[in-house]
């Protein structure tokens, strides 16, 4: 399997990432290298076995519901780059 | 049949409608993170570092967000899973800072199950539901502070969702309506989730197409994105499926698209097409392992549960001899169900029924309180009709006794003995007030005798008047026909 420019170009927009033009064909060739890497596992027979779904050989543990974290919207906020009120402030976005 | 028929110019429609409710899941801390679930807290104060997306925070998931589902799920008489599995979502929205939600997709914890819904004409019909799975909700974002800036608010960001996906069930907006009102009166039996439509811990997507009745498979669906009140989801269906029939008998054809409806204008239109807006490239969550659930874990939530609506009907109708729409009514309301259940406890059923829906509710509306505020409490209710059914009082007299509670909210016996309303049943005593009655109106007694007998109400009026009421009726009705002749 390999992809062309155009599916490098809406991988990048999904995922909100500028690649410039020139920058596209190597990206490509570098998606290509990681696609024929999945190629080569695809050949291992794999009919009858249940996808893995976490190397983790382990199963989920839960956490008993207690309220232990909060009340820190200054520590939260910090690190934005523009708030007001105590809130987060974008761009508008509006659907 | 139930279905909505829309006849067209080129013959008759049938309504298609699935339905996506997302519940909020009752629980004190949020599904992946340690901050707390509560609503209405100052701005950012419920945030943990895993809502905020921070790098490195990693999310462990709540057991009670868990038994939360597996509840839920045995009340849509749906499969457990015993593997789940969850998944990431990606897309970028300012109130979804980790750039992903984390989801289940290919193995959600719940499979499928089926829903009993009563409709107007008395039939009953089971909704499919194809899956229950959960997720993280996301924050809020208000746009409407200023013109070119959109504020964001964490705090619901992370709170447990569950994922209701029926089957496309649903031939009119009727079924729909129905459906939703018995899920929430499902999960509030459930204390899975408040049900509470208007405040967004319930919201519903709908998705609507029609086809030519006798057609098979599916036409393209719209979707119909938060709609937020059973009334306004019925109203989007009918809208929907008409402007469907409308498009395709002038010729034009249905794209898949996410409309938004307008309860004002009661109509439809487009959102703005996302590109790509349902490429989520979905892939499965590295942070957290497989869920599994041992049978015995599920089995101890199964033998756990309350008992739930269509069950307490049953019960209801076949112990207490209520009629099924009597049933139902009391049921849909689990704080009623328990009320109804106390108040008729050693009484007779059908009679606290019909206090409890007639003359019970319509002071709760006159006054604007809720049960829980009623001054006449289940006992009172129960012991009223009791002295009913003992002959201590007649069904007028209760009727004062009863308005008597609703004000003081004392007991019924007590304002009986003070007032002295006890019915008198001697027969002695009635008969000398009848007795009475006749001698001073012997203009009205001849009346009588030349055929006027349609004066017995006046004379029932006469004594019951004479004894302030306490008399009772059917020994006053006897004595005056027998001296009447």
């Amino acid at each position: 399997m390999s992809i062309d420019a155009n599916t490098v170009k809406k991988i990048a927009f999904l995922s909100h990432l500028k690649i410039e033009d020139d920058k596209v064909a190597a990206t490509q060739e570098e998606f290509n290298k990681i696609l024929q890497w999945v190629d080569q596992l695809k050949e291992v027979d794999t009919d009858n076995v249940e996808p893995l779904v976490s190397v983790n050989n382990e199963h989920l543990r839960l956490r008993q519901d207690e309220v232990t974290e909060g009340n820190q919207a200054e520590a939260v906020l910090a690190n934005a780059p523009v708030k007001e009120y105590g809130y987060f402030v974008v761009p508008k976005v509006v659907e | 049949m139930s279905g909505m028929i829309i006849q067209g110019k080129t013959g008759d429609w049938e309504v298609i409608c699935g339905l996506e409710i997302h519940c909020q899941i009752l629980s004190k801390s949020k599904i992946f993170s340690g901050a707390s679930t509560h609503y209405g807290s100052e701005v950012n104060e419920n945030v943990s570092f895993i809502d905020a997306g921070m790098p490195g925070m990693l999310p462990t998931l709540n057991e009670e967000c868990v038994s939360q589902a597996v509840k839920t799920g045995l009340g849509l008489n749906a499969k457990i899973n015993n593997y789940s599995a969850f998944a990431r979502k990606n897309y970028f929205y300012a109130d979804l800072p980790q750039g992903y939600q984390i989801t289940q997709f290919q193995y959600p914890i719940v499979g499928e199950g089926f829903v009993k819904i009563e409709l107007e004409n008395g039939e009953t019909k089971d909704i499919g539901i194809e899956r229950l799975h959960i997720e993280q909700d996301a924050g809020k974002s208000i746009h409407d502070i200023s013109p070119t800036k959109s504020f964001i608010d964490l705090n619901r960001a992370g709170v447990g969702l569950m994922e209701i996906v029926t089957k496309p069930d649903f031939r009119s907006p009727e079924e729909a309506g129905a459906f939703l009102r018995k899920l929430r009166s499902i999960v509030r039996y459930l204390g899975t989730c408040d049900g509470n439509m208007d405040e967004g811990s319930m919201r519903c997507d709908v998705n609507v197409s029609v086809r030519k009745v006798g057609e098979d498979g599916f036409r393209t669906r719209n979707e119909m994105k938060n709609v937020n009140s059973v009334k306004f989801v019925m109203q989007a269906i009918e809208f929907e499926a008409r402007r469907h029939v409308e498009v395709y008998e002038s010729g034009g054809q249905i794209e898949q698209e996410t409309r938004q409806f307008n309860p004002t204008t009661c109509t439809t239109k487009a959102m703005r097409k996302k590109e790509y807006a349902h490429d989520y490239r979905y892939f499965p969550e590295p942070d957290l392992p497989p869920l599994v659930l041992s049978d015995e874990y599920i089995n101890n939530i199964k033998n756990d549960m309350v008992e739930l609506p269509d069950a307490k009907k049953e019960r209801f109708v076949k112990e207490l001899g209520l009629t099924p729409y009597d049933a139902s009514v009391i049921c849909e309301n689990k704080e009623v169900a328990e009320f109804f259940e106390k108040a008729a406890s050693g009484h007779d059923a059908k009679k606290v029924a019909n206090w409890l829906m007639g003359d019970f509710f319509a002071m709760l509306n006159e006054k604007k309180i809720t049960l829980a505020e009623s001054p006449i409490s289940a006992e009172n209710l129960g012991a009223l009709v009791e002295l009913v059914s003992k002959n201590v009082i007649n069904g007028k007299t209760a009727k004062d006794v009863f308005a008597i509670m609703a004000a003081t909210g004392e007991a019924p016996e007590k304002i009986v003995e003070e007032k002295g309303l006890k019915q008198v049943t001697d027969v002695g005593a009635i008969e000398k007030v009848v007795d009475e009655i006749l001698a001073n109106n012997q203009a009205n007694v001849e009346a009588y005798k030349a055929g006027k007998t349609n004066l017995i109400g006046w004379f029932v009026g006469q004594v019951m008047k004479a004894s302030q009421g306490k008399a009772n009726p059917e020994v006053v009705n006897k004595l005056l026909k027998q001296k009447l002749g």
